[in-house]
Formats: structure tokens, C-alpha cells, sequence
């Protein structure tokens, strides 16, 4: 008998040199992680936390710049015989049947004719497509492709199934179906596989699906916390247990959503640019300033019920609240979102005084704002290139974040009416068409 | 409608591996082009088999001509398959592979044929083979460098999640290449064959009958067909030779290539594409008839099969962290290029500028410069006319249902059959041919505007043109808004594959005859085919290294910015 844990994950890091050649940057830090059989456990966070990248190091499909992965005993220097993953987007082949799809991993691995035969047909009655065998990916609907990929996947009787935030492409219902029957089959154990990994940043998937809940955090990505999860399967959503595990959650990561806003500000003293803006569009933030505002919330706001009245995921509600924060039209903590003085005089004031109002706050308190602002008010002509930022920025980030943080700086900007931006010349200036 | 999409991955104006790219495909050029002086003289007794002008022969000569394409496209395919994986795979080779086949796109192939001929017939003396061998050569030089382009893209371009899902179920890279890139790769290879395959008879209809210096070559085909009749005077023979050419085009679109791409179709990436796939009826007997299925069964039995008997894939992820020590090799790579590239200049140096005098460099230059002013106005006649006509035909899907295959037939076809026609009359008439005879070098090319040109108007959106149906845009404003922007992009592809066509054509049109009658213009179209006539190789080369430089630096400098305007600009995502 092996003895071994599943996996092993051991101080695992993972960064990036920086394209200038100085530095790096860091995307994993530190990482450690013990799956044991029977588990389902689930990486939560917000996408660049890298809890894809921890996903891709344990498939050995990427390797990690520090730290150790060991599956059964033996560590991972490549895709392991025994690890196999369910893709976000599916990546079934369009050129092969569903048959074939699922057959191709067997016929890598040289199994005899008869053999993948039989298991395909049986991993393709067990996923509930038969009847589709002959079907091509292009014929399905976005649910049954994702069926092919679990089929795919389970066909080669892995122990451990990687799933890559597997239900983030399909609508809400389609996801449910999916989740459910994967949740029957698992603790039926009608499944050939011992333990499971799932990515998302759907915080209630995590709390419906895993056993354990890892928590990332970014900038960069680590663990944050672990939670357990005890509550037995099937589970209900509407259960209060359930709700306040959610809750908790919301907590747990709204808590650091502060923190992080107040440590960013710290970190660059000087010019304070070093922020990676996220892109959010003016009309988000007035649309939640004003959701929040109204009735039944009067200013204060339980982040996951405006997640679900909204129906917005952590991913695009989070970089929302975090930038009403960061202009101090709210405050965000406990779980809560809310709004202070300003953030309700600007919900409910009329267009233009709103445009005066975001402005102030843009220019007070976004320090690539400010900045941008006084390097064109003191140049004669009011123009600067855009790459005299882009360099500046990219001392402190990535190309890539450099690049989104001022597409995400233009948008406020021209909303606010702060500075304009000529796309064609690739600069900023002060001058607005009139 | 798929377009052809050049240099989408080349991006900056030039970099150093282009200069060296572009010195060692001229000093190729240069070292070929001196070789080949000293094998002319004992090729002069070569007996060929006269052409007959009966029609009953015409059948003969197109199979001729038709296994000749197919040939070329056989040697296409396989240098396709190495030389783009090979670009794709190495990240040190593609460095130098990439732009070597971008300078090679624009050596015009047609000039530099008579210098091809004589090098293949000396591997075979005394026989047709080796012309035969030059033949094939030229149209496949015609072919390949936007097949293997489309290759090398689209290995590039293959999802990361379709490559991570190959490599964590194990594929090994024989099975990843065979089932999972070249699959993905099909149809925009399958769309530039075809385009390859269209520009094809022009090179082998004039690659088949050729005077170098004292040698005659006339291979069996149409193209020599045609060069004796026009020798004869015989206009009923130009007209079956044109019947002949149009019934050969039609067969190999009806039965190769919209089966073809009709049944590519299923292998396309977009899933969720919407609109009408493409249907052929030779497709769907080829179905009933299960004998494509025998085709795909047994490539895929055979792919399975070879799979099977290579050893188990044990992918190994790259260590990150610093790269492994590939100094030795980097630094062995850039030796043996340097040594490529000394070698390059040294031909070009001791070959061909010692023995070139400036007053005759310049008079090259300047007969290019009127090549190039030939090009650019009848580029900006052909896209008066084609591009109001394209748009009116894109907009009514009825009509282009008839004039897209038209126009696509058009480019195919093999324009200097029609020249006679023209010669004919600026014979008779005494018209000027610096002028009358610069029409016929955009004649097979200006089809390329028209198609494209089409295909961006039948993809403007419906709400763009309800929009301004609503808002009364009319006349020229209705142009200036809606349909010349949205075109656009779509124009410059067309016209730069125009442009292209139209510096290999001015070989042909600049320097036609009717009988015993020489029509020439000036350019320096007409200068390389005297030159060639003449077995003047020192001409030849000259000709050529000008023509290609003028062919790459007006791409670099003109076309290429433009195209990255139009796609910056004006696509509609």
C-alpha cells in the first residue's frame, strides 16, 4: 500500500522575469497543499491569484520556479499518468466526433482497440451522452461539450480530476445541471477518480461542491485562508448554515479587499502610481452607487445579495467595489458595501454635478490620475505620449497590467472629463473636442 | 468568405533577420544566376516534339498542363509541411525562416524562370525532363510561400487550451501534430491552396514555352499551345486554346476544390459560426458514394497506426527559471549564418556589382520606376471601377451568389491567353504600347480587388446599413461613412495580392508579339524578357535584383502600413 498523500504541494512559487530582464514578478508564493482521497477541495480567489497557474503546475503543464509538487510519492515533471483536467472552455477537438474525443486519451496512452472501445462507451454512458457518440463538438450545446470534456477526462480513470473553473462558460442553469450531476456521481462513487480539484471564483460553487475551500489572495497570489466545508452532501443553497458559510466568506475576502487598498497606497510612497487599476466602466460605478443607494439597501448593501440581485460573480463585482473604495465613495468590509457622504450625494445628483463630483475624487484620490493630470498641466503644449507613462508604470507592473491600468485610467479620465486621449497618436492632452 | 491575411505577424518595418533574410535570398539569386551562365551552351540541341494546333490535341495538353499544377502543388505541400513546422517549432530558426520566405514572396519567380530552366536542364542534359523539372519549379515558387505562410500561422495561433489538453492526455507530438494541428490548420491552408493553385496557371502557362538565348523549349501544354499559335497568327487556335483553359478551370474548382472546402468546413475552429456553410455537389456524391470516408478513414487509420508504434509520450514540462545553457548552439546558429550571409555578399559583390556600370544600374532603376508607375496607376483605374461594382454586388446577395465565383474564376484564369487579343488590335491600329499595353498587366490581377472587395461588403452588418438607411444617408456621404470604411481592409488585401501579381505579369505584358511582330513598352518587365531571349544573364539578374527590391521596399514602406492602418482602423470586430 502507498501511504502517500494523493498530492503533495510544497512551498511552491512561480514568477515571471520581468521583460526589461530586472526582477520578477511573482504570481505564486509560497504555496502548500495536501490532497487526501475522498476530497474535493476547491481554490477560491479572484482571476490573477493564481490558483490557474497552482492548477497548471499540479498537471505538469507548467512548471514552478520554487517549491516541490509530488503525486503518490512521486514528484510531477510532466503531465502525470493519473491527473487529468477539465478545461474552462471545454477544448474538445471540433474536428473529432464525441467518440473520438473521448477515445484519443485512451489511444495515447495504447490501450488495445477492444479495450478503449469498451471504456469510451462506458465513460460516455456514465457522463449521460449516449445517443451523441457520433456527434460532432460543433452540433452540441455548450453543456454537452463540457459533458465531453468530463467524459474525456474520466475516461482514462485518473485518480485525481483537475477541474479549471469548469462551469464559468455555460449559463446558470446549464452550470447547475452540470454541478448536480457531477455531485451524484461523485458521492454515489459511481466515478473512477479519488480526489478532486476545482478552480473557480464562484463562491458559492466552492461552498456547494468542495470539502475544503482554499482562499487566494492576489498581488501576490497566495493562500489566504482554509475552510472547511462539513455540511453534507446534497446541500442546499437556501440552507442558513450554508448562507452563513457564504457569508463568512464574503467576509473573509472583503476583509482583505480593504486591507489591500490601504496597504497599496502605502506601498509606492512618491508618486503612489504603482496601483494596477482594474477596468471597470464609469456606468458600473454609478450603476452600484445608485443600486446601493436606493431602496431596499438605503447605503449599506450585504455584498453576496447584491452579487445575486445582480447577478454578478466576485470577478466583476470585487474590482467594482474595490475602485468606489479607492475614490472614497465607499467603504467595503464585514461583507458589506457602503456608501459614504459623497457616494450618496453623487447617486443622487444630476449629470453634471456627478461629472464635478467624480472628478474631484478622481484627481484627490487615483495617484496615476493625479499624476498624469500635473505632467500635462506642466508642459506649454498639454500633450504627453502615452509611453511616458506606460514606462513609468512598467517599473511597477507587468506590460501586459501596465497596458490594462491605463485603458482603465483613459475610461475615468474621459468621464470625468479630467484629461482627453487621442487614440490615434497614442496621447493624452488636455484639450476637449468642443 | 475567408480572406487571405498577409503579414499579420511580422510587424515591425524591418528588422536585422530581414537584411539578412534579404541578402541571402539575392545572393542566391546572384550565385544561381552566374552557375547557370556556363551550362547554357550544350543544351542547345535539345530535340522537343513539335506542338500541334489540331483542337483534338487541346484535351492532351490541358492533362498535361493540369498534372504539371498538381505536381508543383505536391512539392508545395511537403515543403508546406517541413519548412513551416520547422519555422513554427524552433524559435532559432524561425528567426531566420520566417523572413526568408517574406524576401522570397517577392522575387518575381517569372523573370528568374529562364535561369531556373537552364539550371534544372543541366541535372538532366539533353532532355525534356529538365524542362520539364523548371516548369513545375517556377509554379511551385508561385505557390508555396503563402501555403507555408497559412501553415505557420496557423501552428502559432493553435488555442493553448487545445495544446494543454494534448499534452495532459498524453499525445505524443507525431499524434498532436497529425490530429490536433494540422486539423486545426486545414482550412485556411485549404483556402490558400486554392489561391495558390488560382495564380498557378499563369506560371505554368508561361513556363512551358521559353527561348533561352538559342534554346526553344516548348513542353506539351496550353501554354506552348498558345505561344504557336500565336507564332502562326491563328486567332481560331487562341479561341479553343481559351475555351480549352476555361473548361479545365471549371473541372478542377467543381471537383477539388469546393468539395474541398466545403467539407473543410466541419474543421473549423469557430463553432458557433453563423451563416450558411459552404455546400458542393461533388461533395455530396463523394459522400454517398463513401469514398471520402474511405479517404479520412484511411489517413486517420493510418496516422492511428503510426501513433501506435511510436513509444508512449513522456511529456516533460520545461524547468521555468533561467533557460538551459543553449550558448554553444545560439552561438554555432549565428557562425553558420554569418558565414551564409558573407557568402551572400561576397556573389553580390564579385558577381554582380563589379560587373554592372552605374549609367546601366540606373537605366534598370529607372525602367523599374516606370514598371512601378505602370502598376500603381492601373491599381487605382482597376479599384475605380471595382470597388463601386463590389460594393453594389456584396450589398445584393442574390447577384453575388453569381459574380463572387465569377470573379474568384477570373483570378484564375490565366490571363495572357487574352493578350493576343489586344495585341491584335494594337498591331492593326499602331497603338502606342507604352500605354495599350499596360492594361494587360492587371488583367488577371484586378479580380483580386473585385472579390475582396465583395466579400467586405457582403460582411458589413445589417444593423449598419439599417442605421444609415435611418438616418438618409445618401450619395456620397452614405460612401464616405458607411461603405468605403467598411470595406476597406478588405480592398488592401485584395489590392496589395493585385499589386503583387501585376510586377510578375509586366514580365509577360510588357514584351508580347503577334506574329513576327515585337510589341514592346518600356519597363523593366520587357528589359528581363529580352534579356532572357537574349541568354543574357548578367541582364537577367540585374532585372531581377532590381525588381525585388523595388517589389520589398514598396511592401515595406507602402503596403504593409496600410494594411495595419485599414485593420487598426476600420475592422469590424
Amino acid at each position: 500500500m502507498n501511504t502517500a498523500p494523493l498530492l503533495q504541494v510544497k512551498d511552491v512559487c512561480k514568477a515571471f522575469p520581468k521583460p526589461d530582464g530586472e526582477g520578477q514578478h511573482i504570481v505564486l508564493e509560497g504555496v502548500n497543499l495536501t490532497i487526501n482521497e475522498g476530497e474535493v477541495v476547491g481554490l477560491l480567489g479572484r482571476s490573477g491569484s493564481g490558483k490557474s497557474t497552482l492548477l497548471r503546475c499540479i498537471a505538469g503543464l507548467s512548471s514552478p520556479t520554487g517549491g516541490t509538487l509530488s503525486y503518490l510519492g512521486e514528484p510531477i515533471e510532466g503531465p502525470a499518468h493519473g491527473i487529468a483536467m477539465v478545461f474552462q472552455s471545454f477544448a474538445i477537438f471540433p474536428w473529432l466526433t464525441v467518440y473520438e474525443n473521448v477515445a484519443l486519451g485512451l489511444e495515447a496512452l495504447r490501450v488495445a482497440p477492444p479495450e478503449i472501445r469498451r471504456r469510451a462507451l462506458a465513460a460516455i454512458d456514465l457522463i449521460g451522452l449516449d445517443g451523441f457518440e457520433s456527434a460532432y463538438p460543433r452540433e452540441l450545446s455548450g453543456g454537452m461539450r463540457q459533458r465531453v470534456g468530463f467524459a474525456r477526462a474520466l475516461v482514462v480513470h485518473p485518480n485525481i480530476l483537475l477541474m479549471d473553473e469548469p462551469f464559468s462558460a455555460l449559463d446558470v442553469l446549464t452550470a447547475e445541471t452540470l454541478r448536480t450531476d457531477f455531485l451524484d456521481l461523485w458521492t454515489e462513487g459511481r466515478m473512477p477518480i479519488k480526489g478532486v480539484i476545482l478552480v473557480t471564483h464562484n463562491i458559492e460553487e466552492a461552498v456547494l461542491m468542495c470539502d475544503r475551500i482554499l482562499v487566494f489572495a492576489s498581488n501576490p497570489g497566495r493562500i489566504l485562508t482554509e475552510i472547511r466545508v462539513t455540511l453534507p452532501q446534497p446541500r442546499n443553497r437556501l440552507d442558513p448554515t450554508f448562507r452563513a458559510l457564504v457569508e463568512s466568506i464574503y467576509v473573509v475576502m472583503t476583509t482583505r479587499l480593504a486591507g489591500e487598498a490601504h496597504a497599496r497606497n502605502e506601498r509606492f510612497p512618491g508618486l503612489g502610481i504603482g496601483t494596477v487599476l482594474p477596468h471597470v466602466s464609469s456606468n458600473l460605478l454609478a450603476g452600484l452607487m445608485e443600486t446601493v443607494a436606493g431602496a431596499p439597501f438605503y447605503g449599506t448593501a450585504d455584498l453576496p445579495k447584491i452579487a445575486s440581485d445582480l447577478q454578478m460573480e466576485i470577478d466583476e463585482l470585487f474590482p467594482v467595489a474595490e475602485t468606489l473604495q479607492m475614490m472614497r465613495f465607499a467603504e467595503v468590509a464585514g461583507g458589506d458595501i457602503r456608501l459614504t457622504e459623497l457616494g450618496n450625494a453623487f447617486a443622487n445628483a444630476e449629470p453634471d454635478e456627478r461629472k464635478r463630483i467624480f472628478s474631484r475624487q478622481l484627481l484627490n484620490y487615483v495617484p496615476l490620475a493625479q499624476h498624469i493630470r500635473r505632467v500635462l498641466d506642466e508642459r506649454p503644449t498639454h500633450v504627453a505620449r502615452k509611453s511616458r507613462f506606460s514606462d513609468e508604470l512598467e517599473d511597477h507592473m507587468s506590460e501586459d497590467d501596465a497596458e490594462r491600468t491605463l485603458r482603465a485610467m483613459i475610461s475615468l479620465g474621459r468621464y470625468a472629463e479630467a484629461f482627453a486621449y487621442d487614440d490615434e497618436n497614442a496621447a493624452f492632452s488636455l484639450e476637449n473636442p468642443s | 468568405m475567408k480572406r487571405t491575411e498577409p503579414f499579420a505577424f511580422v510587424r515591425e518595418l524591418a528588422t536585422r533577420w530581414d537584411a539578412v533574410a534579404l541578402v541571402i535570398v539575392l545572393g542566391l539569386v546572384v550565385a544561381l544566376g552566374e552557375a547557370s551562365r556556363g551550362l547554357l551552351e550544350p543544351l542547345a540541341k535539345l530535340k522537343a516534339t513539335p506542338i500541334s494546333l489540331d483542337p483534338a490535341q487541346l484535351p492532351f495538353y490541358a492533362a498535361r498542363s493540369t498534372l504539371r499544377m498538381f505536381a508543383a502543388l505536391g512539392v508545395s505541400l511537403v515543403f508546406t509541411f517541413t519548412y513551416a513546422t520547422w519555422a513554427a517549432k524552433s524559435a532559432r530558426a524561425g528567426k531566420l525562416l520566417v523572413p526568408i520566405l517574406d524576401i522570397l514572396q517577392s522575387v518575381p519567380i517569372l523573370s528568374f524562370i529562364s535561369i531556373t530552366v537552364v539550371f534544372f536542364m543541366s541535372l538532366a542534359p539533353g532532355r525534356v525532363v529538365g524542362a520539364e523539372f523548371a516548369a513545375i519549379f517556377a509554379v511551385f515558387t508561385s505557390q508555396a510561400w503563402n501555403m507555408a505562410f497559412s501553415f505557420y500561422q496557423s501552428l502559432r495561433t493553435v488555442p493553448q487550451e487545445l495544446r494543454e489538453a494534448a499534452q495532459s492526455f498524453h499525445l505524443s507530438g507525431w499524434m498532436t501534430f497529425w490530429q490536433v494541428e494540422v486539423p486545426f490548420s486545414l482550412p485556411g491552408l485549404i483556402w490558400n491552396t486554392m489561391m495558390s493553385m488560382s495564380g498557378g496557371w499563369f506560371f505554368v502557362v508561361a513556363s512551358e514555352a521559353l527561348t533561352v538565348g538559342h534554346t526553344s523549349l516548348a513542353l506539351p501544354g496550353i501554354g506552348s499551345y498558345i505561344a504557336v499559335a500565336i507564332e502562326q497568327k491563328n486567332m481560331a487556335a487562341i479561341g479553343w486554346a481559351i475555351g480549352a483553359m476555361l473548361v479545365v478551370i471549371i473541372l478542377y474548382d467543381q471537383l477539388l476544390f469546393r468539395p474541398l472546402v466545403a467539407w473543410a468546413d466541419r474543421l473549423k475552429f469557430e463553432q458557433d459560426a453563423t451563416g450558411r456553410p459552404p455546400s458542393s455537389w461533388a461533395l455530396t456524391v463523394m459522400q454517398r458514394s463513401r469514398l471520402l470516408s474511405l479517404i479520412t478513414d484511411g489517413f486517420f487509420a493510418t496516422v492511428r497506426w503510426t501513433s501506435s508504434k511510436l513509444p508512449i509520450a513522456k511529456p516533460r514540462t520545461a524547468r521555468a527559471g533561467p533557460a538551459p545553457d543553449n550558448t554553444l548552439r545560439d552561438r554555432l546558429f549565428l557562425t553558420l549564418v554569418i558565414a551564409i550571409v558573407a557568402l551572400g555578399l561576397w556573389h553580390i559583390a564579385a558577381d554582380l556589382i563589379a560587373n554592372t556600370t552605374v549609367t546601366e544600374a540606373l537605366r534598370v532603376c529607372g525602367l523599374s520606376l516606370i514598371t512601378m508607375v505602370r502598376v500603381f496607376v492601373f491599381i487605382g483605374v482597376a479599384s475605380l471601377i471595382w470597388v463601386p461594382v463590389g460594393v453594389w454586388v456584396g450589398l445584393r446577395p442574390r447577384v453575388m451568389a453569381y459574380v463572387q465565383p465569377a470573379a474568384q474564376f477570373m483570378a484564375a484564369f490565366p490571363a495572357q491567353l487574352l493578350f493576343p487579343v489586344v495585341v491584335f488590335f494594337i498591331v492593326r491600329w499602331k497603338l502606342t504600347p507604352d500605354i495599350w499595353l499596360s492594361p494587360l498587366m492587371i488583367l488577371g490581377t484586378q479580380w483580386y480587388i473585385l472579390f475582396n472587395v465583395i466579400a467586405g461588403a457582403s460582411s458589413i452588418p445589417g444593423e449598419l446599413r439599417y442605421a444609415a438607411q435611418n438616418f438618409n444617408l445618401r450619395g456620397w456621404q452614405w460612401w464616405k461613412t458607411l461603405a468605403l470604411p467598411a470595406v476597406f481592409p478588405y480592398y488592401v488585401t485584395g489590392a496589395i495580392t493585385a499589386s503583387g501579381g501585376s510586377w510578375n505579369a509586366a514580365f509577360v505584358a510588357e514584351y508580347t508579339s503577334w506574329g513576327s511582330t515585337q510589341v514592346t513598352a518600356h519597363g523593366v518587365g520587357a528589359y528581363l524578357a529580352q534579356a532572357s531571349a537574349a541568354g543574357d544573364f548578367h541582364g537577367i539578374v540585374l532585372g531581377t535584383v532590381s525588381m525585388c527590391l523595388f517589389v520589398i521596399i514598396i511592401n515595406r514602406l507602402f503596403w504593409r502600413p496600410l494594411y495595419y492602418y485599414a485593420e487598426r482602423r476600420y475592422r469590424l470586430a
